[in-house]
């Protein structure tokens, strides 16, 4: 499902460390308005840099090499480690009301308001609101709410999440893949997926784009891909998820 | 140096009980601060508690040992050594404090921005600072006080030039594994200044630490003094200090050997009570 008029194209780009060695090379998609596209691979695989590449934040050391990226929208990013990614000594909500006063140009206190509006909006208990909240006394879910808040708060036409669940429990991963997304049928951005879970991105993503070392391997529709796959690597990704058990008739504990 | 991991439960309730308690659990932060308040209570009120002079000469009572009237004796010029002691406190810890304002927001702001912004302004700081630590300290002091002549002025334009070095190594080195965290680069993605970011984001993470070092490099700041002082180029007679009344009571180290190890010990003392005021803070401060 390619769309005419796409919100993110990414021609041949690499990107290379100072040491010349290629860390991405050759990476081109494009995303189309309202479409989830899911990045899939081991982990190094440079799924992670692509996206900080399209963010303008390469780590220190890292280059981009060669090819072009077009943005039509602004882009936010939901991070993989959620408390890593809040200020450890700030109050969550300020964190968030920070965000909504640079990111919208209101006041203060209409930033604070619309912080309220969000946090309410992504499920998030009342007591939250009190403004002495700290990461730290979060539960993981809970501040990977808050930074999707944040990146909500950017009003994004892109949505990058870059392993958004990885770092949860497991029962707290489903919700948060709800969460988004309901947001994204509410509002509508497009989203680039990076996961290693191939269930989840055969559940989130239109079309998967599998790396391994840095390049694209093999892409396609997402139930095309699963089902028939070309690519001998993509064959072991789709190997390597566990399949459960047969529970009936069967003892778990043999 | 350890790195400081603050305690995430700090916060919680934020209930000035809680914090009393806190330090209540902390002995050395305890101690310290009782032996440096009973320090400033005595360098405060030292006007209404003695009543001699520091500076007025008494020569028919010269080098006298301890008494009922002179509690620690007098020196080779008649003058009441606790109080000379307790006034040298007054001066020496005030220079101390002052000395070391100016030095601590240069030192924490310029390695906050190296930490941060990295590159060419990280290499310039780093270059700068790498160079002073190639020096002996005390030569440089020595030469600076040299030539920004002796007294008072002398000490604060010194350590104003040297004072920061230790103050931008550290916090460069924590800003800069700050910065490698994920939260600072989530701030940048959501387009917040990197002011904003430095300000009130960076700083209140990398203070703690930084008033640790603070504690530690006040003890050193105040040998420092002394040691101007003991060679005659730091505070000027008869301006009472602790370096001048060591050098003062040399001559008679034999025969009143108070008049030199009083002032030294109130040095050791001082240090003391800073290194546990620095440790208990740390401790406090400290992830459990």
């Amino acid at each position: 499902m390619m769309s005419t008029h796409p919100v993110l194209e990414i021609e041949a780009l690499s990107l290379a460390a100072k040491s010349n060695e290629a860390l991405v090379h050759n990476v081109s998609f494009s995303l189309g308005k309202g479409e989830t596209l899911g990045l899939v691979g081991e982990s190094g695989s440079g799924k992670s840099l692509t996206l900080r590449a399209i963010l303008g934040l390469l780590p220190r050391g890292v280059t981009q090499t060669g090819g072009v990226i077009k943005s039509g929208a602004r882009s936010a990013m939901v991070f993989q480690d959620p408390r890593g990614a809040l200020d450890p000594l700030c109050p969550v909500v300020k964190q968030l009301a920070e965000v909504v006063y640079y990111r919208q140009q209101v006041s203060r206190k209409a930033s604070r308001m619309i912080a309220l509006e969000l946090l309410e909006r992504l499920g998030l208990p009342d007591s939250l609101q009190r403004s002495d909240r700290y990461p730290s006394q979060l539960s993981g879910g809970q501040c990977q709410r808050i930074v999707i808040a944040m990146a909500l708060a950017c009003k994004p036409g892109i949505l990058l999440c870059d392993e958004p669940t990885t770092a949860l429990d497991v029962t707290v991963q489903r919700q948060i893949i709800e969460t988004i997304t309901s947001l994204q049928q509410e509002l509508g951005f497009a989203m680039v997926f990076v996961t290693h879970n191939l269930a989840i991105a055969a559940n989130l993503c239109s079309r998967l784009y599998v790396m391994k070392a840095g390049e694209i391997v093999e892409h396609g529709d997402t139930l095309d891909l699963l089902q028939h796959p070309s690519d001998p690597y993509t064959q072991m990704l789709i190997d390597s998820v566990l399949p459960l058990p047969e529970l009936e008739g069967g003892r778990m504990n043999g | 140096m350890n790195y400081i991991q603050l305690d995430p439960h700090l916060h919680e309730g934020g209930r000035t009980a809680n914090r009393l308690k806190r330090i209540w659990n902390t002995p050395s932060l305890l101690v310290g601060s009782i032996m440096f308040a009973v320090l400033i209570i005595l360098a405060v009120f030292i006007p209404y508690l003695s009543p001699y002079s520091p500076t007025e000469q008494n020569l028919s009572a010269f080098l006298q040992p301890p008494s009922a009237a002179h509690w620690l004796g007098t020196d080779q010029l008649g003058r009441d050594l606790f109080t000379r002691l307790i006034y040298a406190a007054r001066t020496d810890l005030k220079i101390m404090v002052l000395a070391e304002i100016i030095p601590f927001c240069t030192g924490v702001f310029l390695g906050m921005l190296a930490g941060y912004y990295g590159k060419w302004l990280d290499a310039a700081i780093s270059l700068l600072t790498d160079t002073f630590i190639a020096f002996p300290f005390y030569l440089i002091v020595i030469i600076v006080a040299f030539a920004s002549g002796a007294g008072e002025r002398g000490i604060y334009i010194t350590f104003m030039l040297v004072g920061w070095i230790v103050f931008a190594r550290v916090v460069r080195g924590l800003s800069a594994s700050f910065r490698k965290q994920e939260w600072v680069a989530s701030a940048q993605t959501l387009g917040l200044p990197g002011v904003r970011i430095i300000l009130r984001h960076l700083l209140p993470n990398v203070l703690p630490q930084a008033v640790v070092v603070l504690m530690t490099d006040m003890v050193g700041l105040l040998v420092a003094i002394v040691t101007l002082g003991y060679l005659g180029i730091g505070i000027t007679p008869p301006t009472p200090d602790w370096g001048t009344m060591i050098s003062d009571g040399q001559p008679f180290i034999t025969t009143a050997w108070w008049l030199s190890a009083v002032p030294g010990f109130a040095v050791v003392y001082t240090g003391i009570a800073l290194s546990l005021v620095g440790d208990g803070l740390a401790d406090i401060w400290r992830k459990k």
